[in-house]
């Protein structure tokens, strides 16, 4: 464990320091945070009606989401919606860019070998590397929607709204799901970069990833997909298992002699 | 076997086709600084790797220490150091925080004295909280062995340790191995430099894939060209090196310049002799020396002949 946190601990002081992987960081969940809000706050000067117009236009399952609110409430809550898949997104993206610099700049710099001649299991240093991806990366997320859940409580008149930013689907897909993708995008991205060179094709490699999760949002925005406690909790069992599989291969690939002799 | 702190037998390594060690046998006793020479791509880095159970081998056995280098990958790593081929350094951070991360993977019991130790030792301690990055090769090169030092192995790879250092640095390198070997360290050094191997090593192997030759270099060199005696004389007359050559323990006699150059086998003994029979020829002596061949003459013979198989086939 103490190999673990020391290699933790020396990605976060080598990674940070890079300003384009510190950018991409903060940047991310602050857009993705404040803009809702913003919105959420230009829809409030809004008229009811209006709110109320949007929401008879909602796909009809939407609808079902809406129990215990107020028509113009709905609307906004549609429109809030979109913007909370965006915190899916973050737990992806963030350790993608971290992974990615953290395995392509040790090849680069030929710093692996020194490495992987101390005592260390590839368990360890691959925990390592996930874990400083993915911690940062759920701490952002986590804050990212307490200042949201926050702000929506202190914009939205109708209190209902909060109600249903907090509810069990929302918190086991921020707290669960989120938690899993992570895991999902960091095990791509030590994937990818044990194949390719160059830190921002590892990158953009491996930020396909959210394409399949994009694509889930698409169906919830028109309606083939309709959100509900089952389907989320059918998706973290399921993401559970994508992971291991995910795990079982990134090891599999991170071979140490693939990694001296082929790596160049 | 048990006494050697490294022992390989039928060693042999393969990427593919590509057969970069072949049967390597080797019994390296504790203590002893050891030299493995051979050219570009000869399989000295993938020697060293498996012995530091980075890679495994295609066939053969290796024991490191006393441990498997199959079976005891985590042993054979915690008891070697090595200094790779790139120093391999984090950049970004101080010289101090490099060290006292590997002391961590090293699982090295009071970091901040061993980090401070090496660092004193190697003249960093000034430089400890500036980054690596802003160090020169030298200085890297250092940083690099004080990291291979910094949980006190028993052995030590050293490949290429003075690979691209200026005369000065080289020579603060060489002195600290020299330090190491004085410290009971069993050492293997892979490098080009062959005057330095010359210097550091007891004994050296010349290999290209197989093993060339094994012994120390002074062997080496007798074994090669034997060993030479030259006469510097006034003036080197005609015939006289056919009056030298029909002594019966002279291999080889020839005039070169006005040097007489005499290949014999004990020249102690023998130089008094030729000394008599020079004189008595009217040769004039000036001053009498031993030809001493360098390592790299050894090397060159050695990497040049054909081998052992190829002339078969030939």
């Amino acid at each position: 464990m103490d190999k673990i946190r020391e290699i933790i601990k020396k990605e976060w002081s080598e990674v940070f320091k890079n300003r384009l992987v510190l950018g991409s960081v903060i940047l991310m969940p602050l857009v993705f945070t404040i803009m809702p809000l913003v919105i959420l706050r230009g829809m409030q000067s809004g008229a009811d009606v209006e709110m109320a117009d949007m929401a008879s236009g909602l796909p009809d399952n939407f609808s079902l989401m809406c129990e215990g609110l107020s028509s113009a409430a709905c609307g906004q809550f549609f429109v809030l919606l979109q913007f909370l898949s965006l915190f899916l997104l973050m737990p992806m993206m963030i350790p993608v860019t971290i992974a990615s610099y953290s395995i392509v700049g040790e090849k680069n710099t030929r710093t692996l070998e020194p490495v992987l001649a101390t005592p260390i299991t590839t368990l360890e240093l691959l925990l390592g590397k996930a874990l400083a991806g993915v911690i940062p990366a759920l701490t952002i997320t986590w804050f990212s929607y307490g200042v949201f859940v926050m702000g929506t409580s202190m914009i939205a008149t109708d209190k209902a709204l909060v109600g249903a930013i907090l509810s069990p689907i929302w918190l086991i897909a921020i707290f669960v799901i989120s938690a899993l993708l992570s895991v999902a995008g960091v095990s791509l991205s030590i994937m990818i970069s044990s194949r390719v060179n160059d830190p921002r094709a590892a990158e953009q490699l491996s930020s396909l990833v959210v394409i399949p999760l994009l694509a889930v949002f698409m169906g919830q925005s028109f309606g083939f997909i309709q959100f509900d406690l089952t389907l989320v909790v059918w998706a973290a069992f399921g993401m559970l298992l994508l992971d291991v599989v995910l795990m079982y291969f990134a090891i599999q690939l991170f071979q140490r002699e693939t990694i001296l002799t082929r790596w160049k | 076997m048990t006494d050697n702190m490294i022992y390989t037998n039928k060693l042999t390594k393969c990427f593919g086709d590509n057969l970069a060690v072949d049967r390597l046998s080797l019994e390296i006793p504790a203590g002893e600084v050891f030299g493995l020479l051979g050219p570009n791509g000869a399989g000295k880095t993938t020697t060293i790797r498996m012995l530091s159970a980075l890679i495994g081998p295609t066939s053969g056995e290796a024991r490191v220490g006393g441990y498997d280098v199959t079976q005891d990958g985590y042993m054979v790593r915690k008891s070697v150091g090595i200094l790779t081929e790139t120093p391999g350094l984090y950049n970004q951070l101080s010289a101090e925080r490099n060290l006292s991360f590997f002391a961590k993977l090293y699982e090295v019991a009071d970091i901040p004295a061993q980090v401070e130790k090496y660092l004193r030792m190697l003249g960093l301690w000034d430089r400890r909280h500036e980054e690596v990055g802003t160090f020169s090769k030298g200085m890297r090169q250092k940083l690099a062995i004080a990291r291979a030092l910094l949980h006190e192995p028993k052995i030590l790879y050293l490949d290429e340790p003075t690979s691209g250092l200026d005369p000065q640095a080289s020579r603060i390198v060489r002195e600290f191995i020299a330090g190491l070997r004085q410290e009971g360290r069993t050492i293997i050094i892979c490098t080009h430099n062959l005057s330095e191997a010359d210097r550091l090593c007891d004994r050296v192997a010349v290999f290209r894939s197989k093993l060339l030759a094994l012994d120390t270099p002074t062997n080496l060199r007798r074994q090669i060209f034997g060993r030479m005696v030259v006469f510097h004389l006034t003036e080197a007359q005609p015939g006289l090196a056919e009056v030298v050559g029909g002594v019966d323990f002279v291999q080889k006699a020839e005039i070169v310049e006005n040097k007489l150059v005499i290949t014999l086998d004990d020249p102690e003994a023998q130089n008094p002799t030729l000394v008599k029979l020079l004189v008595e020829h009217g040769a004039e002596i000036r001053f009498v020396g031993e030809l001493r061949r360098s390592l790299e003459d050894v090397y060159l013979h050695l990497v040049n002949a054909p081998m052992a198989e190829e002339r078969e086939e030939d």
